[in-house]
């Protein structure tokens, strides 16, 4: 790990926040609890009766301790901010080059959502999409935890995130239904 | 070397006395103020023992106000100056309020919130519902023996910015310290939660009289967890009594109503609807002015048939709820029914079919609300010691985001995030030398801005002229734990603070509440100093207080002469809190807050700490 890395990993970790360790396979109930313990300390409602010099620390806290669980809490989220604790950008803005077969692959699964004529349709697209969600979680485990390949869990990451949109659309096709 | 006192945490906590605090259900129907007595949650009822207070405020010549029993009483005679279900309309604009030309009121149409043409003068529905309130502080006050230190009040959970502000404002007018916004399906579930100590995920379906709420809920050992909600706040038991209305004046064959008979003919709608819970069969029967007389019949079929799809309307949000919350119906443990009007039979029916099982209904869906309203302000007053408490995590129901280029809704913070939240966004110049940005912001799920709820325009005026897409302003929102938003705005690369203004789109400027807290003491013949200075001394009291108990809890974070300076600050607030100048006691009391800053923050990190500690002490 570069020097900047490790310096990177002690300013701004939100694992750190929790006291967790900085890995992708993160164990989701001990950040739940982690998360719950410190809430209990900050709320707001713990200090509703207190001046407010301390009712403001506890909004900034809360707050903070809010985006951090739910960055750690998302799978494409917490992959992103760990490449960016060990700097490397996931650049899901610049760069969109995807491999050839990947894509056709999204082409076919949106040409289904498409074609979709009821709920059940979305049902079984649904499924398929969160079996290959996963597929895709353990690889990126591989790469971050076991083999430190940053650079090549980024173009994991991409095709994840690429998949998490799908899922935001497959939503969307529900609503049209009802 | 500065000697220590040690002391265990969380266990050195000042003992206060039990402070007075109430829980407020300001419901579209019917209003109810409840308070916990001996650990037990009750609903404080009037003079004559009623429990509900109807949400329905007269307005007479010469000042005088009629709220609850009285005004119901006079409400068909009088229909231009009652307000009911004056919910509807907080926060809302005219042409955003769903049958218009069927209210009898005399609308108008200011810009943000609507106003009421009355006897008693123009009202805005913020002014109306703190009448409703005010009867509710004064009740509990007489019955508690006491002045309240503070009151949480509900809100639907699907209310946008608007409708909360303009909730929060009421609670003011009405000279409450509002501890806080609870949303309504969660305040039922604290209701249930405790009484039935049960663990897992929980929907909890509220119909109430004006709107809808669906909340799906995760409760564990001592926490409440908001996994997601949705809802329509223009769905409720009112239109099932507007349905049965329009019913009865085709069957009747009735030609247009003036404004008694519609209000005349909606009651005895009402009654009916009421009526056909327990029987098969209800009548609606009325004399109107015009001479007819309405005498009909209706069973439950042709009423389940009228109101079919407004119960299927319902359905709608709870799929998306579950949907947003990643859930099924098969993950719920259980469905809590809340609201009067889920008391009619095809909505327990419906909704039992929708989830397989039987709707949970066995506290007073009319109370349910209230109650745990008054359990959460309990906690909020500290009168519950750490450990028998519990925490509380609430989201926004509605996506907030600002205008971009195009008439396009950027979203900054998705629905169904907990809050507190906040979030920044970086924006640029597109011209060269511009020196001005207009910032709108909007609440919604839609693309286009023109479909979202307009909340606020900034303007953020001074940046030094520079070349498009040099200059970085940040915009940033901030949600409190009433789900209120905060929005500012700063350019960050000239170093220059830029001059922000914010204009409610639909909310009261500051300048319109003060106006309205003077008009609401002329009449009870209150003094406005006296107010200002109770409340400046309470405030001060409050203050001292919670500085002493966080000095004895945490005197190990101070260095002596640290320490020093917050005893100095607080030894000149109390010289000033016997004397009668309200703002000396303020401008202390502000002294005091920025004295305690670097402590209060020290304290933050010392809770963080103790909170990891114990967490690796307990799993190792």
């Amino acid at each position: 790990m570069s020097a900047g890395a490790a310096k990177a990993l002690t300013s701004s970790s939100h694992f750190e926040l929790f006291g967790l360790p900085p890995v992708f396979s993160l164990d989701q109930e001990m950040l739940e609890k982690a998360y719950r313990d410190i809430q209990s300390q900050v709320h707001p409602d713990r200090f509703a009766h207190a001046g407010d010099a301390e009712r403001r620390a506890s909004l900034q806290w809360t707050t903070r301790v809010n985006e951090g669980f739910q960055i750690l809490r998302n799978p494409v989220s917490r992959a992103r901010h760990l490449l960016e604790l060990h700097g490397v950008d996931v650049a899901f803005e610049t760069n969109t080059a995807m491999p050839a077969e990947f894509l056709m692959q999204q082409m076919e699964l949106r040409e289904k959502l498409e074609e979709a004529k009821a709920a059940k349709a979305l049902d079984d697209l649904r499924k398929n999409l969160s079996a290959e969600r996963r597929s895709l979680e353990a690889q990126i485990a591989r790469a971050i935890d076991a083999e430190k390949n940053y650079r090549g869990a980024a173009g994991l990451v991409r095709k994840l995130k690429f998949l998490e949109r799908l899922d935001e659309e497959i939503d969307s096709a529900y609503e049209a239904f009802e | 070397m500065a000697l220590l006192q040690i002391s265990e945490p969380g266990q050195s906590q000042a003992p206060h006395e039990h402070r007075l605090a109430v829980g407020i259900d300001l419901g579209t129907t019917n209003s109810l103020v409840a308070t916990v007595r001996s650990g037990v949650a009750t609903v404080l009822p009037d003079a004559n023992g009623r429990p509900l207070l109807p949400s329905i405020v007269r307005y007479l010549e010469g000042g005088k106000v009629e709220v609850g029993y009285p005004a119901q009483a006079r409400q068909a005679e009088d229909p231009k100056n009652t307000i009911i279900s004056v919910k509807r309309f907080m926060g809302r604009g005219l042409k955003d309020v769903a049958h218009v030309e069927s209210a009898p009121y005399d609308f108008v149409d200011a810009p943000g919130m609507v106003q009421i043409r009355t006897a008693g003068g123009v009202r805005s529905p913020v002014e109306v519902s703190a009448e409703i309130l005010k009867v509710l502080r004064e009740r509990s006050e007489l019955s508690l023996g006491g002045n309240i230190s503070g009151a949480v009040i509900t809100v639907p959970a699907y209310f946008d910015d608007a409708q909360r502000q303009a909730t929060k404002d009421a609670g003011k007018i009405a000279g409450l310290n509002v501890l806080r916004l609870l949303n309504e399906p969660t305040a039922a579930a604290i209701a249930y939660g405790l009484e039935n100590a049960s663990e897992g995920l929980y929907a909890v379906y509220d119909l109430g009289g004006g709107t809808f709420d669906i909340s799906i809920l995760k409760l564990s050992k001592g926490v409440f967890e908001v996994v997601a909600t949705s809802g329509d706040s223009m769905l409720g038991g009112d239109d099932f009594d507007q349905r049965l209305f329009c019913w009865a004046v085709e069957k009747a064959k009735l030609p247009p109503l003036g404004p008694k008979d519609m209000r005349l003919l909606l009651m005895k709608s009402r009654e009916a609807k009421e009526h056909l819970t327990l029987h098969a069969e209800a009548p609606i029967t009325a004399r109107l002015s015009t001479g007819d007389f309405v005498d009909l019949k209706i069973d439950t079929e042709a009423f389940c048939s009228i109101t079919q799809t407004l119960v299927n309307k319902t359905l709608g949000p709870v799929r998306k709820a579950l949907r947003d919350a990643g859930l099924t119906v098969d993950d719920m443990r259980g469905v809590v029914m809340v609201g009067g009007a889920t008391r009619m039979p095809q909505v327990q029916r419906a909704v039992g079919e929708f989830f397989r099982r039987d709707p949970l209904n066995n506290l007073d869906p009319d109370k349910v609300v209230a109650l745990g309203a008054a359990m959460q302000a309990n906690v909020l007053a500290g009168n519950k010691p750490q450990g028998e408490d519990w925490l509380l995590l609430d989201v926004i129901p509605l996506s907030l985001g600002l205008e971009t280029m195009g008439g396009l809704a950027e979203k900054i913070i998705p629905r169904n995030t907990t809050i507190p939240a906040g979030r920044a966004q970086e924006f640029t110049t597109f011209k060269d030398g511009q020196t001005g940005m207009s910032i709108h912001v909007v609440q919604g799920e839609r693309e286009l801005v023109s479909d979202c709820r307009s909340l606020a325009r900034l303007e953020l005026k001074g940046i030094p002229p520079m070349s498009a897409g040099v200059a970085r302003v940040r915009v940033s929102f901030q949600v409190d734990a009433d789900g209120l938003l905060s929005v500012s705005a700063r350019e960050n690369t000239s170093g220059v603070e830029a001059s922000v203004t914010v204009k409610p789109s639909y909310g009261l400027a500051d300048a319109d509440i003060e106006r309205m807290l003077r008009d609401s003491f002329e009449h009870a013949k209150d003094d406005v100093h006296a107010r200002a200075l109770t409340e400046q001394r309470v405030e001060g009291q409050r203050l001292l207080e919670a500085t002493r108990s966080a000095l004895a809890q945490d005197p190990s974070l101070l260095a002596d002469e640290e320490r020093e300076a917050i005893e100095r600050a607080m030894r000149s607030l109390e010289s000033v809190l016997a004397g009668t100048d309200h703002r000396r006691i303020k401008h202390a009391a502000d002294a005091l807050n920025r004295a305690t800053e670097e402590f209060a923050a020290r304290r933050m990190d010392a809770g963080i700490k103790r909170a990891l500690a114990g967490r690796k002490i307990g799993s190792l």
